[in-house]
């Protein structure tokens, strides 16, 4: 009578590539993400031009045939940069991203599974956390331990902590009163024996979808520094480094701005399309506001 | 709701010694010598012995804490190293290019979303939710400082509208000085505003599918009614606490904005005073930054509990 | 002319048909009955004479109420009816009024709304509404939040809302089913009073075929879509003459076939009396109390911790069904997790195969966890929906000294399928290819798994429909007298405490107020308590002779 039947959730891999694959955002993010990481795995075998070797009689050419997105005050071939600086803001926020998670999923676990003064100190430690603007603290850090692409990840990856560990701690909190719960407890399975068997596959969706999220924020971030000149430091080149030296050339050469931030634009929205997407197909309670 | 209202501010206070602890240890201890830091791997030991002695450097190090502590509660966050005058008169003097730019561009930004979110969750899957959702949807993905410097070639480069940075100060009147906010204002405002107006249309489409507002339904008011009387106020929960995080965020963003625009504020301030190394500063400009998120979710709860009866009543 | 005709109504969300050509009618100050299981059509039969359906609804045929043609009306015409000349009760009261409104807002809004009126007259009128309803100004002052309110309370005020203009019609989808027996009969009595006071009509939606035959003139029985069987209550549901009505009706008075209603099994040493004497108890329960700590009101009050059980005390033997029945939020959900040892007594002491088990760590529970096991409500909440049967129902196993080798324990899951009724083949499902009935199986083959010596049933039927709820009681009547498995069956409902238990406790604000044999105690109780709950209970056996004597009366 009120049990209305839940929709079933995706249940094996081949029902949720079908789901997915039906869904337009999902669709959509899907190919964008993968191009642009196609993209940084040929920039190691190969770009249309060499970055290295600098031809300066070039510098600053607009966009022609030969240099599709022209080429910068070096010479080089603003396409191949991109191509390269995509490595850089993968690399950064993908890192970033496994720090948050692999140190904020067990964090958020095991507060949940605990619940008292360990929730209580947990969850106070986040909000210490988020009291510090992201930015703010990352700018501080890599102030303090010198510009460069290792600090921004590790600037990066501790404020993604917090954050990972929120979304499982909500979501193993809302799972530990199920009945299955409470019968694989009635069955004396230990509380990290249940986190394991229990809530991590049930949560998981939900920190796939906080994922994409994080990856793409951490994309943001990365370019942030990088274009304060606290990130990527030459020769190795990323976006927000590529729009820091754009920046005063920007009156006599848009183009050199332009491209790279469609780039991080482009990247951040396919993100943001496959988690959206990734959130209608798993979440079957949004799916049935649509 | 005193009570409520006490639990707040207290547990704001305890974040707020907690930070300082976090600050202090990170600015002071971590990197060995602060002076050292300061004046640079070349500098002499005499230089050195008087910033340490400046900088009261020779007392103990929890002697030093409280020192700085007591200080910043009366309003004395120490003397600027590279500036030569207290931090504080320069917080104040920066202060009053910031404070107007976050309180500009949140303003822009709230005022913006809020309607547009509601809008597309009125006219869900029709033509007026999908063009907005998805200007929404790329506005989420646009880094605020390249958004900035595209406004800048637009209006200060090609149009001339507007100054492309720097600010006149507010001696000059309000005009030049709102004059040359206008585009950082925009450009902090714009990419929140697109993330404000999806959390305002969820908000509203996940309450439009409760019961009460079938309830209301019920009562004979149409749609749109029910939506205005009963479907906003019950959405404004989780928008309030979107808008307490984009605070923090807007914050950190003037970092940025301040530098594209070469706008003398306290991020600019701040990240001169990182690049310069000059810690008294950077510490006090990070407090006031952290105290200020502090405040600010103080005020959220605040908010919420007038909005939602709920939270009144409970501790 | 009747005040409500349905001819026809078809209604197809996408390709999915839910009603195929439903007629019915409704005539002034009539109660109809409109029951049938879950998926039958019947709320959303109800939702379209509000037209508050899905967007996705398609309809066609006729809907006429009080001469407008529903289907057809311009939305504003239907603006103009709803709340006013039709008023609706929900089922889930507690989330059925907006929590930041004040009750008094709520129930004036309507009143602004249709009469125009100032709100002073609005409030004056909701004042009088919410009195009516049993929620006085004195004690429910119009500024309350719904959070102040328990549910009883809260559809109370809903009610008050659709009742404010004097509809014509009003109608009640399912308005107890989330509420206690005893609220239940108390909110029945006031749509009962409103209906005669006010001349209204009345659409009572229910799954329960007790409730309606107390409460409607005439019954609409439903399944799938389709009018199965309707008419006069009394002679429809005596008669019996339509076969899904005769299936219906018996399942609803099920009673499992049971050799023996006492402490059954042979094996046991015989006893005499109501409580066994011989033998020692496999569950002794002495003096039990849980306190859970309440919030503080203000920062200088202490809490006072709020007491769920209080010295409860009894014992359990070997084989024994024991009902522990009471209102919702008496203290029997805490007093079962306190046995099954997830939740840990303030005060007291609970043995189990004469081990305590208050005192023990997780690992020193395991021998006594092998020999209990747990079946609960929900059938859709009890399964991780990531897993298969075979694991799921496998998962005590996990309490054995040796794990079992692969064979050995597909092996032991299907001989536990079997034992319930489901095949072997069940194994490689997932949960959600089952029914709720099939689920509720499934719970308990894995109860069933490592043999235990006590099963603890918490409203184990309660989320099941009628038919299905019968077969899922002869299940566990069958394994109690196959396996002689001892039950404490928490439940509400005292049908089912009749239907397959020998003996009852009736639990109140956290103490046991009366013990006793089944039958005693249900026919003739002692305790206030036990009264209360048996006079509220619907029977439908009870409300039948209740019509025939005021027939002729």
């Amino acid at each position: 009578m009120s049990a209305e039947p839940a929709s079933p959730p995706v249940e094996d891999a081949g029902q949720f590539v079908r789901a997915a694959f039906s869904n337009a955002s999902f669709v959509t993010g899907f190919v964008i993400t993968a191009l642009i990481a196609l993209m940084a795995l040929v920039s190691f075998v190969w770009t249309p031009y060499d970055v290295i070797n600098l031809t300066v009689a070039n510098r600053m050419q607009p966009i022609s045939a030969q240099h599709w997105f022209g080429t910068d005050h070096f010479g080089r071939d603003i396409l191949s940069l991109i191509m390269m600086g995509a490595r850089n803001s993968i690399a950064v926020a993908f890192v970033a991203v496994g720090i948050g998670m692999g140190i904020g999923v067990p964090l958020g676990c095991w507060a949940a599974a605990r619940g008292g003064w360990i929730d209580e100190a947990l969850m106070r430690f986040n909000d210490l956390v988020f009291a510090f603007p992201a930015l703010l603290s990352a700018i501080m850090i890599t102030a303090i331990f010198g510009p460069g692409a290792v600090n921004a990840i590790v600037a990066i990856g501790i404020f993604n902590i917090p954050v990972f560990a929120r979304v499982a701690r909500a979501g193993a909190m809302a799972l530990w009163p199920r009945e299955y719960v409470l019968a694989a407890r009635a069955s004396g399975k230990s509380a990290t024996l249940i986190t394991i068997e229990h809530i991590l596959p049930n949560i998981a969706s939900l920190l796939l979808v906080q994922g994409t999220i994080q990856f793409a924020l951490g994309i943001l971030a990365e370019a942030g520094l990088s274009y304060l000149g606290l990130g990527a430091q030459p020769p190795m080149t990323s976006w927000g480094r590529m729009l820091f030296d754009a920046q005063t050339r920007m009156m006599v050469a848009p183009h050199l701005a332009i491209f790279p931030g469609l780039a991080i634009v482009v990247t951040v929205l396919g993100l943001n399309l496959l988690g959206d997407g990734l959130r209608d197909v798993l979440d079957p309670r949004l799916r049935r506001q649509r | 709701m005193t009570l409520f209202l006490l639990k707040r501010v207290v547990i704001g206070l305890i974040t707020l010694l907690v930070a300082s602890v976090v600050v202090f240890s990170v600015m002071e201890i971590l990197p060995g010598d602060p002076a050292r830091i300061m004046l640079g791997m070349n500098a002499t030991p005499e230089a050195l012995a008087t910033l340490r002695e400046q900088m009261g450097l020779n007392v103990p190090l929890l002697e030093r804490y409280a020192n700085w502590v007591t200080g910043m509660a009366v309003g004395d966050f120490g003397n600027s190293y590279t500036y030569r005058s207290p931090v504080i008169d320069l917080i104040a003097e920066r202060a009053i290019v910031s404070l107007p730019l976050a309180v500009i561009s949140l303003a822009l930004s709230t005022m913006i979303a809020i309607p547009v979110g509601i809008f597309a969750a009125a006219r869900r899957g029709r033509m007026g939710d999908t063009v907005s959702m998805g200007t929404a949807q790329i506005g989420v993905a646009i880094p605020n400082f390249w958004f900035a410097l595209l406004l800048i070639y637009v209006f200060a480069v090609w149009l001339r509208l507007v100054p492309a940075g720097g600010f006149p100060g507010w001696a000059g009147g309000i005009w030049p000085g709102l004059k040359a906010l206008i585009l950082p204002a925009v450009a902090l405002a714009l990419p929140q505003a697109a993330i404000l107006a999806r959390v305002t249309r969820s908000a509203m489409l996940e309450v439009l599918g409760e019961d009460y507002i079938r309830t209301a339904r019920a009562k004979g008011m149409p749609r749109r009614t029910v939506l205005w009387r009963h479907a906003l106020r019950n959405a404004m929960i989780p928008v309030l606490t979107i808008l307490g995080l984009q605070f923090a965020f807007l914050l950190a963003g003037t970092i940025i904005i301040e530098n594209v625009f070469y706008l003398p504020g306290l991020g600019r301030l701040l990240f001169q005073a990182i690049n310069q190394r000059d810690l008294i500063v950077v510490e006090g400009v990070v407090m006031l930054l952290v105290a200020s998120v502090v405040l600010v979710n103080i005020l959220v709860d605040i908010a919420y509990a007038m909005v939602d009866p709920r939270l009144r009543s409970r501790a | 002319m009747s005040l409500v005709e349905i001819e026809s109504l078809r209604l197809s969300i996408g390709n999915f048909e839910i009603l195929k050509g439903v007629d019915l009618h409704i005539e002034q100050g009539e109660v109809l009955g409109l029951v049938g299981e879950s998926g039958s059509g019947k709320s959303m039969t109800a939702l379209t004479l509000m037209r508050l359906l899905p967007d996705l609804a398609r309809t066609s045929g006729r809907v006429s109420f009080d001469g407008i043609d529903i289907l057809n009306a311009p939305e504003t015409a239907m603006n103009r009816l709803r709340g006013d000349d039709i008023g609706m009760v929900f089922q889930e009261p507690m989330t059925a009024l907006n929590p930041v409104k004040t009750i008094g807002e709520q129930v004036a809004e309507g009143i602004r709304w249709h009469r125009g009126v100032n709100r002073k007259d609005a409030e004056n009128s909701a004042r009088a509404m919410l009195d009516r309803v049993g929620l006085p100004e004195a004690k429910f002052p119009l500024t309350r939040y719904p959070h102040e309110l328990s549910g009883g309370q809260r559809q109370r005020v809903v009610i008050a809302i659709a009742c404010a203009l004097h509809p014509k019609l009003l109608v009640a989808d399912e308005p107890t089913t989330a509420l206690d027996v005893v609220l239940q009969a108390q909110i029945l009595q006031l749509l009962r009073d409103l209906v005669d006071e006010q001349k209204m009509g009345l659409l009572l939606i229910s799954h329960d075929l007790a409730v309606v035959a107390d409460m409607a003139d005439r019954v609409t029985i439903m399944r799938h879509g389709e009018v199965m069987d309707t008419g006069e209550t009394g002679r429809i549901l005596t008669e019996k003459t339509h076969p899904y009505t005769r299936q219906l009706a018996e399942a609803s008075t099920h009673v499992p076939e049971r050799t023996s209603r006492f402490i059954s099994p042979p094996r046991t040493p015989p006893h005499k009396g109501g409580v066994p004497g011989a033998g020692p108890a496999l569950l002794e329960i002495r003096d039990v109390t849980r306190d859970y700590a309440s919030r503080r009101l203000s920062l200088f009050s202490r809490a006072e911790p709020f007491r769920a059980v209080s010295g409860v005390s009894f014992d359990l033997y070997e084989g024994q069904s024991m009902a522990l029945v009471g209102r919702s939020g008496c203290g029997k959900s805490t007093l079962a997790r306190m046995i099954l040892a997830l939740d840990r007594p303030t005060s007291g002491s609970i043995r189990f195969g004469g081990a305590e088990l208050t005192t023990k760590s997780e690992a020193e529970l395991r021998p006594s966890r092998r020999n209990m096991q747990v079946v609960f409500q929900d059938p859709y909440g009890s399964f991780n929906p990531r897993h298969k049967v075979e694991r799921l129902v496998a998962e005590p196993l996990h309490l054995l000294e040796s794990q079992p080798s692969r064979a050995e324990r597909r092996e032991r899951v299907a001989q536990a399928l079997a034992e319930v009724g489901l095949s072997a083949a069940d194994m490689d499902k997932y949960p959600h290819e089952f029914s709720g009935g099939q689920r509720q199986r499934l719970s308990i083959a894995r109860a069933l798994i490592t043999r235990p010596k006590l099963i603890v049933a918490d409203e184990p039927v309660s989320a099941l429909d009628v038919s299905i709820r019968s077969q899922v009681l002869d299940l566990f009547a069958d394994l109690n007298q196959r396996l002689s498995v001892a039950y404490l069956f928490i439940t509400h409902d005292l049908v089912v405490a009749r239907a397959i238990t020998d003996q009852v406790m009736v639990m109140h604000e956290g103490e046991i107020v009366e013990r006793g044999d089944t039958g005693a105690v249900l026919d003739a109780p002692r305790s206030e308590a036990g009264r209360m709950l048996v006079a509220a209970s619907p029977d439908l056996d009870r409300a039948l002779a209740r019509r025939r004597q005021t027939a002729i009366g």
